[in-house]
């Protein structure tokens, strides 16, 4: 990319070797980038890659049994090539994360002011008690009421909303440059999920905070970022901007993903169009598209090893042999 | 947590109530006659009839036992048939010395065993681990007597490393306040006395302590293991604390919580395992005391002694309960 992205991954590949067994690889060579206040997401149905990326540019991912290649550049330095304790140094305060299950995300045996203390005592200069005011104050600007008694409470007297709310808090409160959500609101309740999407997409916008949002649901996506990188198997197959992809997905597995979404206006009856076949049944990229065994534009021309990502325009590119031509095509 | 104090409490008098039952049956059921036992081979029937009216065991046993029951109520626990010592004052006497060699034993228990354990789970299917799951296994099936007498044999009696038996040496002129040896020299500044009577206390200590450090190093290993996995401990990282802080705040406190559970049901294990060590090492406990009450069918110590027994180790156990509302508040809430 250009180089003055504030998250440049390059190439990245993640493999997990257990002890007799076959080496999986998670992540096969996914390239992306996130510019300062952006918001990109990150899509991709269960297995093809999202958390395990977003757990290795977190420095994240255990070190037994797990080999990491290519780069993280953030902010110019690639975090990869930093020690644990450097790493620790810059994770909560340049880049942050929100997980996926609030119930279980937080420590339930210490107070929320604590959980939201620690971590700003870890990176700032603040004492004690200046600590205890902005945790109290955080937590009000997640929308948690009456934050004072709260702060004093535990995570099991919260609802989800309101513990990945505090999550949240927890993530903003040394302001870093970037936070990763990784599937923020598949937990919880679909009436609370627009209300924490909403709170998050706004607190990162106001603040001027990049935000990698990582989701299978598209629904998020369309409301929220700026940028999309469609994953399957471990790499980006599809790379565009939001408008453009909904408009105009080029990549087959996009479009099937697209056509998945079922529509409440569609009138009743209308079969659904679920994209055929599971991740498992895949080729590996070095010999030919991932997808080939699912799509029904496939053809031996499909058959070609690393397939690279291409289009007419840099900001919008797919990984595809047999690109959709026209908008809205269904496969 | 006051109400859950006192409704403990009156759960542990209806508790002691029906324990007196029990023991008051089982103590009768025991085959022989303490008369007999107390007067010996040569006893004549007077003599037996003159300890049975004396004692009130020719009265029906249901008369014995509310006879029984209105003495306790007012404190009375009656004195022993073979000493005539007075059951509370002899418990007093002894039970320090009990107390101290358990307490010493779970000190040790606790301080080899949490860490061990924790090191154990953070390097799992190391030479530590392996070392640490393969001694557990060894404290736990080594039987305490066994230990004991080994202990005494090579470090004691082969090597001299270690006083052999008693709780302080006879040459020291201690002064006793409390009967806890240990805390009496500190309490009256007789600094040698309290080291000597903690160097008797190492061995009983280690034997008696072995089981108990056994089922503490596996508990904290597996609680930590699952610990380690949790959700929140990754949460931790994310906010990007220190090695140690995470440790400390996220892993170990939280993995303390089952480790907790079993010291109360430890302590049960320590007061009745220590009639074993306090024999081999000729510890004037309860323990030693106990074992001859039931070899003379002395009842009232034993009805009596059991008793108190019962009533530490219900405090143990609130104790412990009240430790957990500390360490989780999910229990204090609910």
């Amino acid at each position: 990319m250009t180089g003055v992205s504030l998250l440049d991954v390059e190439d990245l590949r993640v493999r997990f070797q257990r002890k007799g067994q076959p080496a999986t690889t998670a992540v096969d060579g996914v390239s992306f980038s996130v510019d300062a206040g952006e918001v990109v997401g990150l899509v991709g149905e269960s297995g093809c890659g999202k958390s395990v990326t977003s757990l290795a540019v977190m420095g994240l991912l255990p070190r037994r049994g797990t080999s990491i290649s290519g780069s993280v550049r953030f902010d110019g330095t690639d975090l990869l090539a930093l020690s644990p304790s450097e790493l620790a140094r810059r994770r909560g305060r340049d880049l942050a994360m929100v997980f996926q299950d609030p119930m279980t995300s937080l420590n339930p045996v210490l107070t929320l002011g604590r959980q939201l203390t620690e971590v700003l005592r870890a990176h700032t200069d603040l004492d004690r008690a200046a600590a205890k005011k902005e945790a109290v104050e955080l937590l009000g600007r997640v929308g948690i009421p009456d934050p004072r008694r709260r702060a004093g409470e535990f995570p099991h007297q919260l609802s989800g909303g309101m513990r990945q709310r505090v999550l949240i808090a927890i993530a903003l409160a040394c302001s870093p440059r970037l936070i990763i959500a990784d599937e923020p609101t598949t937990a919880l309740d679909v009436t609370i999920q627009a209300q924490v999407l909403d709170l998050l997409t706004t607190l990162v916008r106001e603040s001027g905070t990049a935000m990698v949002l990582i989701t299978h649901d598209l629904g998020v996506v369309a409301g929220t970022c700026d940028r999309v990188n469609v994953l399957y198997a471990g790499r980006v197959v599809e790379s565009a901007p939001r408008g453009e992809l909904f408009a105009a997905p080029r990549h087959r597995y996009t479009q099937g993903l697209l056509a998945a979404v079922p529509r409440v206006d569609a009138p009743e009856g209308t079969p659904l169009h679920p994209v055929r076949g599971s991740v498992n049944d895949r080729l590996a990229w070095e010999v030919g598209c991932a997808f080939a065994p699912r799509c029904a534009h496939a053809d031996a021309a499909c058959r070609v090893p690393d397939i690279a990502l291409s289009g007419p325009r840099p900001e919008h590119t797919a990984r595809c042999v047999h690109p959709a031509g026209t908008p809205l095509e269904v496969a | 947590m006051l109400t859950l104090v006192v409704r403990r409490l009156a759960l542990l008098v209806l508790v002691l109530f029906g324990l007196s039952l029990l023991l008051f049956a089982w103590v009768r059921a025991l085959p022989g006659d303490p008369a007999r036992a107390l007067l010996g081979e040569k006893a004549t029937p007077a003599g037996i009839a003159a300890v049975n009216e004396r004692y009130g065991f020719d009265q029906p046993v249901w008369q014995q036992y509310l006879t029984y029951l209105g003495q306790i109520v007012r404190g009375d626990f009656g004195a022993s048939i073979n000493t005539g010592e007075p059951v509370v004052t002899t418990f007093f006497e002894r039970f320090p010395a009990t107390i101290e060699l358990s307490l010493a034993a779970l000190v040790l228990a606790i301080v080899l065993g949490i860490p061990l354990g924790y090191l154990a789970a953070r390097r799992r299917g190391g030479w530590l681990d392996n070392a640490v799951v393969g001694g557990s296994l060894l404290g736990v099936v080594v039987p305490v007597f066994f230990l004991a007498v080994l202990l005494k044999y090579l470090l004691a009696i082969q090597l001299g490393l270690f006083p052999t038996s008693g709780r302080q040496d006879a040459r020291i002129d201690a002064t006793h306040v409390t009967n806890f040896y240990v805390l009496d020299g500190l309490l009256t500044r007789e600094w040698d006395a309290s080291w000597d009577a903690l160097v008797h206390l190492v061995l009983p200590a280690i034997a008696l302590g072995s089981i108990p450090l056994a089922i503490i190093v596996r508990i904290t290993r597996a609680s930590v293991l699952d610990v380690l996995s949790d959700d929140h401990v990754r949460t931790a990282e994310a906010k990007g604390l220190s090695r140690a802080v995470i440790s400390r705040r996220h892993v170990l406190r939280n993995a303390l919580l089952p480790v907790s559970t079993t010291l109360g049901l430890q302590a049960g294990a320590l007061l009745s395992g220590a009639v074993l060590t306090e024999t081999v090492f000729s510890i004037n406990g309860i323990g030693s005391y106990l074992f001859d009450a039931v070899t003379q069918l002395d009842y009232p110590v034993l009805q009596g002694f059991i008793l108190f027994i019962a009533v530490v180790y219900a405090l143990v156990n609130l104790v412990v309960d009240i430790s957990y509302g500390v360490i989780d508040p999910r229990v204090r809430v609910s």
